[in-house]
């Protein structure tokens, strides 16, 4: 797949007008292009201002508990007796996961632009719980749309959410998923363009989300190339990361994207197999399509419509991937590869018991791939998973999986 | 080439204007009548389309149906959902509009929808399938301005006019950007909102018709929040069309049975309120 051995950067996205090459761009409705536009001007304006970078600074260390930790995965890496493992420790994060990141810079942009009212989609719900967090702490109203089928199996992450002063509004229509959620997200902005700001979660969407989100993400790699120096005196080998809509998995690479001779690997979930056609994995199994205000892969059938994805994880069971990653794909820098729902249960339960961390499912797929690809290395091999999420608001969805009785 | 033929191929991309040209001559405001693709069934949708412009309707806006359509609220959703079981693709919707186009040859035809689809289907094989179909214009939610040239280019070298939408939101800053592009005529979103929900303030619209009127000289469609002939009546003394979309799909959804199957009376119904409709749009000029 790759274009051209390598370029010289890839780190250059997006464009003026959002683009990653072919992907990206600002597909909305009119109604909503002069607020992206806005959220744009008003985003840039922060990143010229060293007021902005310090409180955010300020609010990661004190508030989400930054840096969070390199671990040396010891048990796991004798093991698998190959690689080197260590794990990005982001499910120590407030909130429990790497969301929380996200959710602190944009917010500072919303309060920036005088928004009172802040909404969001979720899949799993660490992205609600996130921004529920973040507007309590602001004083701002959150409205959160989730499937219901979502809210179903994510019971803990709902409740936590109205603890934090939260509305959750249920989404009944098309797959009552992640993808169903985001779309009535956009119908309530559209409805509600004076007073409300929309808070996206991944590295997905119409222009300046991607590129905002993957920038407050970013504080994941940076700190890294610092603590792995500290450890190891050099860069890592390779870095793996599990990818719905990415944003996780893009905040650990951007940082890396320019040091060629580091490898990455973003963990799509394959459902119950890439042969059902039942999985979440929109580059092995989709094509380039316009959904959300993005052009990237989407799982879409023979007439352009968006199929249901499958994944045991919420937070991968989304139909599409964030555009960088979609470029990042075409440019042959970054390898898309895929676990199972089965995988990464098992991954699951290894962790667990190897390391005592129960890891979220998201980055179970990720540890699902390690399992397979670290055995097979050297010993001098310096492997990094991002464990993005902590697992506790899944043993409902693990308990059921496993047959077992709570 | 038979004269039919060729009157065909001279119409196109000149329907729409000589239709908003017929409408001025008269003197009267017009009535863009909303229907999405093969809902509820394929059989009944084609006795709607067939029977709109005896029923008044001046220009038809044929819905492609689409899984996540984003701009629309329930009405229009749910008449995706009916239009897709019956696994309604681009070629059906250009079919109708072909069997459309052999007894029918001045009612422009627009089709509305998301660019997914026609993306997948390929941007200049969509184009030169619309124009042979006799498709007049296109409307696509998702594709503003900045992002609709590499469609456009194709609609362009077919005849076909790519309408942009102007929303309350679009500032005077803005229109230029939509305007520059535009053809056909421009359609004016009266509320800053989703299809079939909130009610268009008259008084707004004829503050907003004054600004698009300084932007350009193109007819203006004001559509989104009309869903009573009299409102369609107070909407159009202010602008050059109106359009029902919401209210229309309503009419067919209330005619399903439990099972969603169509009464036998369905089409006979819709077309009775376009009627009232365009009675209310026409006698709305002084």
């Amino acid at each position: 797949m790759a274009l051209a051995d390598s370029l010289n950067t890839y780190r250059g996205g997006a464009d003026e007008n959002g683009h990653f090459g072919l992907f990206g761009g600002r597909y909305v409705a009119e109604t909503l292009m002069p607020l992206i536009l806005e959220v744009e001007q008003a985003y840039n304006a922060c990143l010229k201002d060293p007021k902005f970078a310090a409180e955010l600074k300020h609010l990661n260390t004190h508030y989400a508990g930054r840096p969070s930790p390199l671990y040396f995965a010891e048990r796991l890496t004798e093991h698998f007796g190959g690689a080197k493992l260590y794990f990005k420790r982001d499910e120590l994060n407030h909130t429990g996961s790497h969301k929380i990141n996200n959710c602190l810079g944009q917010i500072l942009v919303a309060r920036r632009m005088g928004k009172k009212r802040i909404i969001a989609e979720t899949g799993a719900g660490q992205h609600g719980v996130a921004t529920a967090t973040v507007c309590a702490r602001f004083g701002l109203q959150c409205v959160i749309y989730m499937g219901a089928k979502d809210i179903e199996r994510q019971k803990p992450n709902v409740f936590r959410m109205r603890l934090l002063g939260a509305e959750v509004r249920a989404v009944e229509k098309g797959t009552a998923t992640l993808k169903d959620a985001m779309n009535e997200a956009l119908r309530d902005w559209v409805a509600n363009v004076d007073d409300t700001y929309y808070l996206i979660g991944t590295a997905a969407g119409p222009h300046p989300y991607p590129t905002m989100v993957r920038d407050f993400q970013s504080v994941i790699g940076e700190e890294l190339r610092t603590q792995m120096q500290e450890a190891e005196g050099r860069l890592p080998d390779s870095l793996i990361a599990a990818v719905g809509g990415g944003s996780n998995a893009i905040g650990l690479f951007f940082p890396f994207l320019d040091d060629v001779g580091v490898k990455m690997f973003g963990v799509e979930a394959a459902g119950r197999g890439l042969k059902t056609g039942e999985h979440a994995a929109s580059i092995a199994g989709g094509a380039p399509g316009v959904l959300h205000g993005n052009r990237t892969y989407l799982l879409q059938d023979e007439g352009g419509q968006i199929k249901d994805a499958h994944s045991i994880s919420a937070g991968l069971d989304y139909p599409g991937i964030g555009p960088e990653h979609a470029w990042l794909y075409f440019q042959g820098r970054v390898e898309y590869v895929s676990a199972t729902d089965n995988e990464a249960l098992d991954a699951f339960q290894l962790c667990s018991k190897l390391e005592g961390i129960l890891p979220a499912l998201e980055p179970s797929h990720a540890l699902a791939y390690v399992m397979r690809a670290a055995p097979k290395l050297p010993e001098d091999h310096l492997m990094v998973m991002n464990m993005c999420g902590r697992g506790d608001k899944d043993v409902f969805t693990v308990a059921e999986a496993l047959g077992a009785k709570l | 080439m038979s004269k039919v033929e060729v009157r065909a191929i001279d119409a196109q991309g000149n329907r729409i204007t000589d239709r908003f040209a017929l409408l001025k001559k008269h003197k009267r405001a017009g009535l863009v009548a909303f229907v999405t693709a093969n809902d509820p069934t394929p059989g009944v949708f084609m006795d709607i389309l067939e029977g709109l412009p005896s029923a008044g309707a001046d220009l038809i806006e044929i819905g492609i149906p689409f899984s996540d359509p984003m701009a629309d609220g329930p009405s229009i959703q749910l008449s995706s959902q009916r239009s897709l079981k019956h696994g309604t693709k681009i070629d059906d919707v250009l079919e109708a509009v072909s069997e459309f186009r052999r007894s029918e040859l001045a009612t422009p035809i627009i089709l509305m929808g998301y660019y997914n689809p026609i993306y997948h289907y390929g941007d200049q094989e969509f184009a030169e399938a619309a124009a042979k179909a006799g498709v007049d214009g296109v409307i696509i939610v998702d594709l503003p301005p900045e992002e609709a040239e590499e469609l456009n280019v194709h609609l362009r070298a077919n005849g076909i006019a790519m309408i942009f939408l102007a929303a309350p939101t679009s500032s005077d800053e803005r229109l230029p950007t939509i305007l520059n592009n535009a053809s056909g005529f421009v359609y004016y979103v009266a509320i800053a909102g989703i299809t079939g929900t909130a009610t268009a303030d008259v008084a707004a619209v004829e503050t907003a018709m004054a600004r698009m009127r300084r932007h350009t000289d193109l007819p203006v469609v004001v559509g989104f929040g009309i869903k009573t002939p009299e409102q369609a009546r107070a909407i159009s003394r202010h602008c050059d069309a109106a359009v029902v979309g919401s209210a229309i799909v309503d009419v067919i959804a209330q005619g399903l049975n439990a099972d969603g199957k169509p009464d036998p009376t369905l089409s006979t119904k819709v077309l009775e309120f376009v009627k009232t409709l365009a009675t209310g749009v026409h006698g709305a000029w002084p």
